[in-house]
């Protein structure tokens, strides 16, 4: 299938990353080909087979909920882009009326 | 601006990664060179025999190198050997240390292999092992090694940019499991090497640190993505390297460089400060440059996490001990649509014969195999892969680490201008192809179809495995590839994983053994995948393969 323009700046938008023309040329061209190939998948009869999201035969594997020291607050805020306080310091998200 | 209640109270929540040569002390003249500029291309720990010296070249680019015959024995001093050698007093740690650091220091300029070397922090972890009492140092089994470290591995209070703008200023709040298990054991963490971003990548080029260079050839690849470790442990800046494999990261670039690479059964190591790319394939595994280090740092690595749901509670196996022991029981299975594939170099073809003969020589009974699925192994991987990328790279938002754009109008504008300058487009290209396969619409026609597919993928190897221990094919179709070569075609990129990758999807343990080189003296691998949990089965039928290689 043909994969449009239109369709990665789309996808761009759902994946939250902003791509320059140059890049929403290039990955059309190149998605149309790498999903081309993926297409190979049709030739196998599928139906009866169930999928696999996970090699090893694991559920729900569990610990105590033992209460440990983990990280301080400075530790954890030491890489903050911004902070104030005690707190990551983002744009409003909230609008005000 | 306004604050949002992002509080710092829940610090999992914060930081979500996923999680032979024998010897005697007295028969070698310790010569310790601090001479940075050293032309001889391996002297790793100083170390020089008193035996006669021959002389034998490696080609670098249009160079060539001339290399003592006597530095190069000793450069192949197993870890093993090593760690006994220091802790009995023979050598000390600070001393492997700094000959580990001014090795991989002086070779930077020309490999790129490290994107950080921690000169201070490892030499102040060699001064307090050399300060330990002999009972101390008894059972430590790296005693004074000096290892590399992949740099998507967490190591507390350095770096770990994953080869990325986004994480470029990433100081690591804690250590891996891994980690922690190797500086137990008292090995001697020297840097972190470069890779692909992410891990996305067979070349190490995706790196915004700039490519690694094959030592073999540096204007070819290392390969990739753990080609770092690859080109430090072929070059000698270290005994050992971790490396991380989703779909042949460590064996490919093995492969390229001529050492060699074990990816462990998924669930066996544990992967807890492992920076998450595709979580149902990733795996850590040692590179090293012969069998029984890599039985030995195996033993070191594995084991139940708590921290790693993935990870299996099972006992430790002492990988070492029967490597030695006999393979004539050994049934191996020869995947036929591995070693009949299309596009394999004549250089690969002739080593791969040369690999069944061999194991024809040491006993092992041989025959072919079938997988059919495994031509679907690539498309599928790449479905699932990209899915499960588009999924954890989410993580990076610039909220509470990494990079942040400025400039920006709103949050969803933060969120997207962070990530469209942080990544490179290899990262942006994956996640945008698993956004559409997960997609309305396409999830069914892709990602539940490759998932299925993926199915099929396990049960032809189960079926293989009724009938034979261990299977046996190349690692890749061809030897190194130039730099640049495959780096604007992703496809043709992605293909290059097409032997790899099958390991990968059914969760196997498989290793790449240098088995051989082209007229060139590139070096080729040979792969061996073996059962869940059966490394040590596979791993004597390595050693035992190398032996015959060796003396043949």
């Amino acid at each position: 299938m043909g994969i449009e323009k239109t369709q990665v700046e789309y996808l761009a938008s759902l994946a939250r990353i902003e791509l320059s023309e140059d890049e929403l040329e290039l990955f059309s061209g190149q998605l149309e080909k790498i999903v081309g190939y993926v297409e190979k998948l049709n030739e196998l009869d599928l139906e009866n087979v169930p999928p696999t999201s996970h090699t090893q035969n694991l559920k729900n594997v569990l610990r105590e909920d033992t209460p440990k020291k983990g990280l301080t607050k400075d530790e954890a805020l030491a890489l903050a882009p911004d902070r104030q306080g005690d707190y990551f310091r983002v744009p409003r998200v909230i609008e005000s009326d | 601006m306004g604050l949002v209640a992002w509080v710092a109270q829940n610090t999992s929540l914060v930081f979500c990664f996923f999680a032979n040569i024998s010897f005697d002390g007295a028969a070698f003249r310790l010569l310790f060179s601090r001479t940075r500029a050293s032309k001889s291309y391996c002297h790793f720990a100083g170390l020089l025999l008193n035996s006669g010296a021959g002389t034998s070249f490696l080609r670098k680019g249009n160079q060539t190198f001339h290399v003592e015959e006597r530095l190069k024995d000793v450069c192949r001093l197993g870890i093993s050997d090593l760690s006994s050698l220091i802790a009995r007093g023979g050598l000390s740690a600070v001393q492997a240390a700094e000959t580990a650091i001014e090795r991989a220091q002086s070779n930077q300029t020309e490999l790129n292999a490290f994107v950080s070397i921690d000169e201070k922090g490892a030499l102040a972890r060699a001064e307090a092992l050399d300060s330990l009492g002999v009972d101390a140092r008894a059972g430590m089994k790296l005693f004074g090694v000096p290892i590399a470290v992949k740099d998507n591995i967490c190591v507390k209070g350095g770096r770990t940019t994953c080869g990325s703008q986004m994480l470029q200023r990433f100081v690591s709040p804690f250590d891996a499991t891994v980690v922690r298990n190797l500086t137990d054991a008292g090995a001697v963490i020297i840097g972190k090497t470069n890779l692909d971003e992410f891990a996305m990548g067979s070349s190490t080029e995706t790196s915004c640190f700039g490519p690694t260079r094959n030592p073999h050839d540096t204007s070819r690849s290392c390969g990739g993505s753990s080609g770092g470790s690859a080109a430090a442990v072929a070059s000698f800046c270290a005994p050992c390297a971790l490396g991380t494999d989703t779909g042949g990261s460590i064996r490919q670039p093995a492969s390229f460089c001529g050492v060699l690479g074990l990816k462990p059964t998924y669930g066996l190591v544990s992967r807890y400060g492992l920076v998450a790319f595709a979580p149902s394939f990733d795996q850590i595994g040692p590179i090293t440059r012969d069998v029984k280090d890599a039985a030995l740092l195996l033993s070191v690595l594995a084991g139940h996490d708590p921290l790693d749901a993935t990870s299996v509670d099972r006992p430790v196996e002492e990988y070492s001990r029967l490597l030695d022991d006999d393979v004539a029981e050994i049934k191996v299975g020869v995947i036929g649509e591995h070693i009949e594939a299309e596009g394999l170099t004549p250089a690969v073809k002739s080593t791969m014969n040369d690999a069944l003969k061999a194991l024809q020589d040491i006993g092992a009974s041989i025959s072919q195999v079938s997988l059919p699925s495994l031509e679907y192994a690539v498309a599928i991987y790449y479905v699932l892969g990209t899915a499960e990328t588009s999924s954890n790279m989410l993580r990076y938002d610039g909220v509470r680490y990494g990079h942040r754009a400025s400039g920006f109008s709103d949050l969803a504008d933060m969120y997207r201008k962070t990530r469209g300058e942080g990544f490179s487009r290899e990262v942006k290209r994956r996640i945008i192809l698993g956004t559409f396969v997960l997609s309305m619409g396409y999830y069914d026609a892709y990602y539940e179809r490759a998932q299925r597919a993926r199915t099929l993928v396990m049960r032809d190897f189960d079926i293989a495995f009724e009938g034979v221990d261990v299977l046996v094919g190349p690692t890749s179709p061809q030897q190194a590839f130039m730099i640049g070569e495959k780096v604007d075609d992703p496809l043709l990129m992605y293909l290059s994983d097409i032997f790899t990758i099958p390991a990968n999807l059914a969760g196997l343990p498989a290793v790449s053994l240098p088995f051989g080189k082209d007229a060139d003296g590139l070096p080729i691998g040979v792969q061996l995948i073996g059962k869940p949990f059966d490394e040590a089965r596979m791993l004597r039928l390595a050693n035992a393969l190398m032996k015959r290689n060796c003396s043949s």
